[in-house]
């Protein structure tokens, strides 16, 4: 072997090698960093701060990415994704244990929250089977008119409902004897289930079922004619939605202990809409970013308010506000506001061409 | 009703209409095209052939009449089951995933008449769909820019993309909707080649304005005109025929 010859061959190994890097390796910094403050949050904040700031932000931003998945990777926006939320929660208090014990089954957890979950799948499926046979503004009529029937069902219905009031005292199982209820663990448990939802959205954008997904979004004629049955998809795209949701559901549920009507009323399936476009349906880390200032805003707003001598119901016309701002600057919510910030950071000054 | 069959024809088209309002895109057309059989349509623009090919694989349906593919009835069958039966076709004006690389423009093409197409596991650079999605890119010439988003490729480049689209699966029988058209000498004598190699049992329709490239890829042509076919023949005869010549060279669209 020539000099020549091993030298090419050290290159060629070095160009693979680097070609491949470990996957631990390509995680961008951003996650590493996240991930570890995320990790270590209860050293030094407060239980309200786990509780309800970061419990609910997890839970909300799960059940935006259930809408970011249909939206943002399939172009449906649906406001049903707090219904199926609902249902699930619902479905944890009917068969599970609640004050409610003449219509509560009190059936074990581990029976109970796989059965809401397949419940609210199938219940999910259906409703994606009326709304896929739609587009655009009519999806966002018929899956309204889903949720509004729902709400309206189940504050009506005292059989299996318990109608206007609900049920309350919905507790988590006291799994590997711990109080999951307690902001530690809740904080760890909301946390994971988010993390997790998180992951598999990431993932899924390049498996089959995902990248089919973005094209029947994007050209559903081609798809067709590719050999794709556009319509499966779409329903496909809702019964997958529904798990996520549902999760999220059920943890809502223990997090206030109790679900009624006023959880699955139209308010909340517009606060869903409003924290997945206002984070950005590009990516699924959007729907985090969402849930994470509307939840700062829904427990602090108030108190802004009256402090600068409001009155503190014009909380929800700060919301509204603040919507129609990122809607107006940003085609991507708060995620296209950062592309925007770095792409001219990473432009050069003087000539206006990207570097690098 | 009936199954596929093989020694049936590739498609036979009876009594095929379709109106757009009081528009007659197509009347009573009948066509047969036997199996691996290489047929060019010929006619000038509006003579129906994009409707044609748009009934064909379903993308709209027709207003009458009846389409069999290798003998079985598929004129109720939406686009999909088409395609899953081995047609496949181009588009005259490009419909692609302009916000997708061409690597997965082609992957899409191969996934869509394979098992998998909910699977939840992403794809290994081993897998068998990966692999084919990147030789149909190299057999086109665009293996350069396997990684480019389709909207920054040049429109030769794009048409070129169309054509490895349409050869993903086992294509028995593909539609060609202009395929040459906008293509430098170069680029059109690569879609020569393509087309001339394709394996033998592969038949298809051209539809294209280039006399010199249809002549060359078919085995026999359909003149189209106002939504009918009016003559039909071997590529020598239709290049003599003086009603073509007219229609050709003293038209006023060409
Ligand atoms: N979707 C449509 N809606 C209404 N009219 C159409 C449509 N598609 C085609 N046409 C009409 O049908 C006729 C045939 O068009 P086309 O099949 O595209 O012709 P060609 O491909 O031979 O140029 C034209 O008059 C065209 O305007
Ligand atoms: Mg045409």
């Amino acid at each position: 072997m020539t000099m020549e010859d091993f030298t090419r061959k050290i290159d060629a190994s070095i160009a693979s090698r680097q070609g491949k890097k470990m996957w631990i390796e390509r995680i961008p910094a951003g996650y590493w960093i996240v991930g570890f403050i995320l990790l270590i949050m209860p050293s030094f904040a407060s239980d309200f701060v786990l509780f309800q700031i970061f419990g609910w932000t997890f839970i909300l931003g799960m059940i935006a990415t259930s809408l970011m998945f249909l939206a943002g990777y399939g172009g449906m926006v649906s406001l049903a994704q707090m219904t199926f939320a609902g249902v699930a929660g619902y479905m944890v208090a009917i068969f599970g244990d609640s004050a409610i014990d003449t219509i509560s089954q009190g059936w074990p957890w581990w029976v109970v929250v796989p059965l809401a979950l397949l419940i609210t799948i199938l219940f999910a499926t259906a409703i994606g089977w009326l709304a896929v046979r739609t587009e655009g503004i009519y999806t966002i009529m018929i899956t309204l008119a889903i949720a509004a029937a729902f709400f309206y069902f189940t504050r009506q219905n005292y059989d299996i409902f318990n109608g206007f009031q609900g049920f309350n005292s919905v507790f988590p199982p006291r799994l590997f004897g711990v109080n999951w209820r307690q902001p530690l663990p809740f904080y760890y448990m909301t946390l994971m289930w988010a993390v997790i939802t998180f992951l598999v959205a990431l993932y899924l954008s390049r498996a089959p079922f995902g990248l089919a997904l973005q094209g029947v979004r994007d050209n559903p004629r081609r798809m067709a004619a590719l050999g794709f049955n556009v319509t499966a998809h779409r329903v496909a795209a809702y019964a997958f939605s529904a798990i996520p949701a549902g999760l999220g559901g059920i943890m809502l549920t223990w997090q206030s202990a109790q679900i009624s009507p006023g959880t699955v009323s139209i308010q909340p399936a517009i606060d869903i809409l409003i924290i997945a476009v206002v984070g950005g349906l590009r990516h699924p880390v959007g729907a985090f970013v969402g849930a994470f200032l509307y939840v700062l805003l829904k427990t602090f707003a108030v108190d802004v308010l009256i402090a600068l001598g409001l009155s503190g119901d014009r909380f929800q016309l700060l919301i509204g506000l603040g919507f129609l701002i990122v809607v107006y600057i940003s085609d991507d919510g708060l995620l296209g506001i950062w592309e925007k910030l770095r792409a001219s950071r990473n432009r050069d000054p003087l000539t206006g061409e990207r570097r690098g | 009703m009936n199954g596929a069959n093989e020694s049936a024809n590739a498609l036979e088209l009876h009594g095929l209409s379709k109106r757009f309002g009081a528009l007659s895109a197509l009347s009573d057309i009948k066509l047969s095209v036997g199996p691996g059989e290489r047929r060019a349509v010929l006619g000038s623009n509006g003579a129906g052939k994009t409707t044609l090919f748009n009934c064909i694989t379903g993308d709209f349906p027709p207003s009458e009449g009846s389409i069999r593919f290798f003998g079985e009835d598929i004129t109720k069958f939406p686009p999909h089951e088409r395609i899953r039966r081995g047609l496949r076709r181009t588009y005259q004006i490009s419909l692609l995933f302009t916000g997708l690389s061409v690597i997965d423009n082609v992957y899409l093409s191969c996934l869509g008449v394979s098992r998998g197409r909910f699977s939840f596991i992403r794809p290994r650079r081993s897998d068998a769909l990966v692999a084919t999605a990147e030789e149909l890119t190299e057999r086109v010439n665009l293996w350069d820019v396997r990684d480019t988003i389709v909207s920054d490729l040049s429109y030769g480049q794009q048409r070129q993309l169309e054509i490895a689209m349409a050869l993903s699966g086992a294509p028995r029988f593909i539609l060609f909707d202009e395929p040459a058209a906008g293509l430098s000498p170069t680029e059109r004598r690569e879609l020569v080649d393509i087309l001339t190699n394709l394996p033998s049992h592969m038949g298809y329709i051209i539809i294209e304005h280039d006399m010199d490239v249809a002549l060359r890829v078919s085995d026999y042509v359909t003149m189209m005109h106002n939504g009918r076919i009016f003559k039909e023949g071997k590529p020598a005869e239709i290049e003599e025929d003086p009603e073509v010549q007219a229609l050709y060279l003293g038209g006023d669209d060409h």
